[in-house]
């Protein structure tokens, strides 16, 4: 199972902010709900806040209108203004996940180019340990509403090229 | 697209071509061992494993002598994708939201 095993099992992205490596911090974490995809709700209610505890063992968590909590990620570095590792404890099928072993990390590292530039550059790893996530998915494939699941996964994949 | 998928759907309207997928969804198979498992002939099974791979539903490869067959897509490939567009719209959102705040300070 060679190809399997140089299968890539991480997602990089970088983006270059016009503001001082300061500022470009403090926004990612303390702001972290203001950008955050809403369509990837875990909460069955609408979201008040998301908050980013600032420390090392602290927990990223939304909250929803009706006072309930759902904490997606923990975090596992916080050394700012350089850099920030969380984790991301939710699954492939965006429910979160409680066995910690099936978790994978995002690193984001801040780069100042000048004064009024930085760099974020963010990684996505180990997205491999959440494999009993999808073979989930696949064991779902026989059961009721397995099918459209999958074939709407599908679908997506074949839209997302862009 | 859309034409691709309902290749898809009516790919697995075949009773036995759902029964080869659901056994390639446990784990990939060569093309005999399917034949061996369901009450179908090797050169049916290949047919439906035809029709399988051409909805986008099944790839295979060589290994040796044997081709075998396993689901498309790939449970990583499909969450890498996810992810992507995932950080790809909070990166985009979060330069608008910190240069925002820079233009608000000075």
């Amino acid at each position: 199972m060679t190809t399997e095993a140089q299968q890539e099992t991480s997602v990089r992205i970088q983006i270059t902010v016009d503001a001082p490596i300061e500022r470009a911090f403090r926004v990612f974490t303390e702001d972290f709900g203001s950008f955050k995809p809403p369509e990837h709700n875990l909460l069955g209610t609408e979201i008040a806040e998301t908050v980013f505890e600032p420390h090392e063992g602290g927990h990223l968590y939304d909250r929803g209108v009706d006072g309930s909590e759902c904490r997606w990620a923990r975090v596992l570095a916080y050394e700012p203004p350089e850099r920030v590792v969380i984790s991301w404890d939710i699954n492939p099928r965006w429910q979160i996940e409680t066995d910690l072993e099936k978790t994978s990390e995002v690193e984001v590292r801040f780069v100042s180019e000048t004064p009024d530039r930085t760099r974020v550059e963010l990684e996505h790893r180990n997205l491999d340990r959440h494999g009993d996530g999808w073979e989930a998915l696949r064991e779902g494939v026989g059961g009721e509403g397995g099918w459209p699941l999958y074939l709407q996964r599908f679908a997506e994949r074949l839209l997302g090229d862009d | 697209m859309v034409t691709y998928q309902s290749a898809g759907w009516s790919a697995l309207g075949d009773p036995t071509r759902r029964a080869i997928f659901e056994r390639l969804a446990e784990r990939p198979r060569a093309v005999g061992e399917l034949a061996g498992e369901l009450p179908v002939s090797r050169p049916a099974v290949s047919q439906h494993l035809k029709v399988l791979k051409e909805a986008g539903l099944v790839v295979d490869r060589p290994v040796g002598t044997r081709r075998i067959y396993r689901l498309e897509p790939e449970g990583i490939d499909a969450l890498r994708a996810d992810l992507d567009r995932f950080w790809g719209k909070a990166l985009a959102a979060y330069k608008q939201v910190v240069e925002q705040r820079a233009q608000e300070v000075t």
